[in-house]
């Protein structure tokens, strides 16, 4: 029997999920490999045990945690699917000000469907066996941690920093246009894209596993910037102490 | 009896759709939005006028194309900043990748399955692989003219205030150009296949809004016009739309002259058909789509005719791009305090970005309003209306038809919760 897959989402924007409907010229041989059995965004039905569960988005509110917990405790492997998932992504900013204060701004009410706690990685509430970072992910990455898991070896993550790959493509140094770049500390594995189209990074794949904080610190009073500046570049994708980045 | 569909499938976000019926009278009947709401107009606080796309975009996966590009129109029109005719091509090439993008997305992933009387298109990659391999081909056509623009398919990386950091190469503007060429026959094979699905039956004629087919079919623009002649500019368009919370929903609703309107590819149609591709005229005629329709699942072919017409547009608009050359254009800009508004004809509809900033670029204010809350309220009105026509239906024959009714406007619920604010009253 082929491999059951479901794909999953939370809080987010389900381009994570996109990216894997990308994946247009793999798609038909996926669908030999595996059997997606459940995917809202494109297949009505769902139920039994799981493979693998790719889940995209953060959790913030207590019934995603009860969902969460049901769809972890039927699937043999539990995958974090992008940056929210992941890190909690973009809502991370959500964050820098409490839920209370948001709610209020945005929509002036309490209602109990508005009730949230600050956007949380999978990891702070049930074990993640994989991860595939980045906002969005990449389509390659994806299929590789698939690979890796339907192989039965541990899925492998670059554990070097985008710097390497922006040196490769032989790109400029960001601080040389006097912009932050959260390259030096962020892990590598997308190719330096957004650098190649002549972005920043702005640091959407987290953290590596052990960023060295001193030489960068050293990077940033080269270029007069200061820890304040970067950590709140830091805080777009990131929160800070929490998930596994 | 009550029919519930929980996390109802193969739209975008997460609804209910709960409709309450007492011997034959209807009691209630709803759309539930209950995905979490994400507070982006507070995340944006203090963020500087170079970060503000980049967050945006994150709204959505499905349009973050749109949501970068007036995110962009509405900075510049707030610091006064003018862009280039080269970078106005640009955008609106990638306008045209967006919509196609999303438009195929839900026809062949998410809409065809009902009449297909399928769950989903992916089991038919064994029994009609011809189909299932169409879809996919169409699809990465829109994507590869998204990715040759915008630097890649979901999230785009190029663009900037003012213009683009790095532009399309010639090369990949051609190689985009001969794939949406050789899409043609493609397109010829949906338009087929849709004229042999069928289309229920319904009638409910309701305000059709739109921006105003001014310099084309509705994309870009300044005016905004309504079936029921709201003719209002995109400045003030809050004088015009009126947002309200309801206890059910984390998504606004929004009403207009009446009670409810419908944004999106068939208003677009009824307001701007005349201005059509020639192409897209053609198709349009074939399906038999005319303006007098006030049939919501017509929303289906209308979608079909935007394709087209992007299509042949994107074409045109490549060669006029080659034609012109491309020249590198540094965008630069002075920093200073102002409020702009803008709209773009987002897939689903119109979509507005709302900013103030201080004098040192960081906002102050960010407001936007999301096609997907705009048509809600007409959603519900259609369904309250269709359900008492579907009585002597099978339940489950009724549900189906209900289902396809709230796809046919393609709701986007990850957008319509996550930008939401209130004027309370």
């Amino acid at each position: 029997m082929k491999p059951r897959i479901g794909f999953f989402d939370f809080t987010g924007c389900e381009g994570c999920q996109l990216s894997v409907l990308n994946l247009e010229s793999e798609f038909l041989e996926l669908l030999e490999l595996v059997e997606f059995v459940e995917f809202r965004e494109v297949i009505t039905g769902n139920g039994g045990a799981l493979d693998i569960a790719f889940v995209e988005g953060s959790i913030c509110r207590d019934d995603e945690v009860v969902r969460l917990r049901t769809i972890r405790e039927r699937s043999r492997n539990l995958v974090a699917l992008g940056a929210c998932a992941d890190t909690a992504g973009v809502n991370a900013l959500a964050t820098a000000s409490s839920p209370e204060a948001l709610r209020q701004k945005i929509y002036g009410c309490e209602t109990p469907l508005l009730k949230t706690f600050p956007p949380s990685p999978l990891s702070d509430f049930v074990d993640v066996d994989a991860r595939i970072p980045g906002c969005p992910i990449d389509g390659r990455e994806f299929l590789a941690v698939l690979q890796a898991l339907l192989m039965g070896r541990p899925p492998e993550l670059p554990a070097y920093s985008l710097c390497v790959e922006c040196k490769l493509a032989e790109l400029p140094c960001t601080f040389e246009h006097g912009e932050i770049c959260l390259g030096p500390v962020t892990r590598a594995g997308c190719d330096a894209l957004c650098l190649r189209g002549g972005d920043r990074c702005r640091g959407c794949r987290g953290l590596i596993d052990a960023p060295r904080s001193a030489p960068y610190r050293k990077i940033l009073e080269q270029n007069g910037l200061s820890v304040d500046e970067i950590l709140r570049e830091f805080r777009t994708f990131n929160v800070i102490d929490k998930g596994r980045s | 009896m009550k029919i519930e569909v929980r996390h109802l499938t193969r739209i975008e976000g997460h609804a209910h759709l709960i409709v309450d019926l007492d011997a034959g009278e209807v009691r209630d009947c709803r759309l539930e939005v209950v995905e979490s709401p994400r507070f982006f107009e507070g995340m944006l606080v203090g963020r500087h006028i170079n970060d503000v796309a980049a967050i945006v975009a994150r709204i959505c996966g499905v349009c973050s194309n749109s949501h970068t590009l007036v995110s962009l129109a509405a900075s510049e029109a707030a610091m006064g900043i003018e862009i280039s005719n080269q970078t106005k091509r640009l955008r609106r090439l990638l306008a045209y990748g967006e919509i196609l993008q999303s438009h195929l997305l839900q026809l062949y992933f998410m809409a065809i399955p009902d009449y297909l009387g399928v769950n989903s298109i992916l089991p038919l990659a064994k029994t009609r692989r011809d189909l299932v391999s169409r879809a996919l081909r169409l699809k990465k056509m829109a994507n590869t003219l998204c990715q040759c623009i915008g630097g890649r398919a979901v999230h785009p990386v190029t663009l900037r205030p003012g213009g683009f950091a790095t532009l399309p190469t010639p090369a990949a503007l051609q190689a985009v150009r001969k794939e949406m060429v050789a899409a043609l026959p493609d397109l010829e094979a949906t338009v087929d296949l849709f004229l042999s699905l069928p289309v229920h039956p319904f009638e409910r004629e309701t305000e059709y809004f739109s921006l105003a087919p001014e310099s084309g079919y509705p994309l870009f623009g300044e005016q905004l016009i309504s079936s029921d002649g709201v003719d209002l500019p995109v400045q003030d368009f809050r004088d015009g739309v009126k947002e309200y919370l309801v206890p059910h929903s984390t998504a606004k609703f929004a009403r207009l002259t009446r009670n409810e309107f419908m944004v999106g590819p068939l208003a677009r149609y009824k307001n701007g058909a005349a201005r059509l591709s020639p192409m897209a005229k053609q198709v349009s005629k074939a399906l038999g789509l005319t303006l007098e329709t006030v049939n919501p699942y017509h929303a289906l072919r209308a979608r079909l005719v935007e394709v087209v017409h992007c299509v042949e547009e994107a074409i045109h608009l490549i060669d006029e791009t080659l034609i012109n050359g491309l020249s590198d254009e540094t965008p630069a800009f002075d920093i200073k305090e102002g409020r702009g508004c803008a709209a773009v004809e987002a897939p689903r509809g119109t979509l507005f970005h709302c900013y103030e900033y201080d004098e040192s670029g960081c906002i102050i204010k960010a407001d936007c309003i999301i096609p997907t809350g705009q048509n809600l309220g007409n959603i519900e009105a259609d369904l309250r209306a269709l359900v008492p026509q579907l009585l002597e239906l099978p339940r489950e024959e009724m549900t189906l038809r209900l289902e396809a009714l709230v796809r046919a406007y393609d709701p986007c619920i990850s957008c319509s919760t996550h930008l939401l604010k209130i004027d309370f009253v």
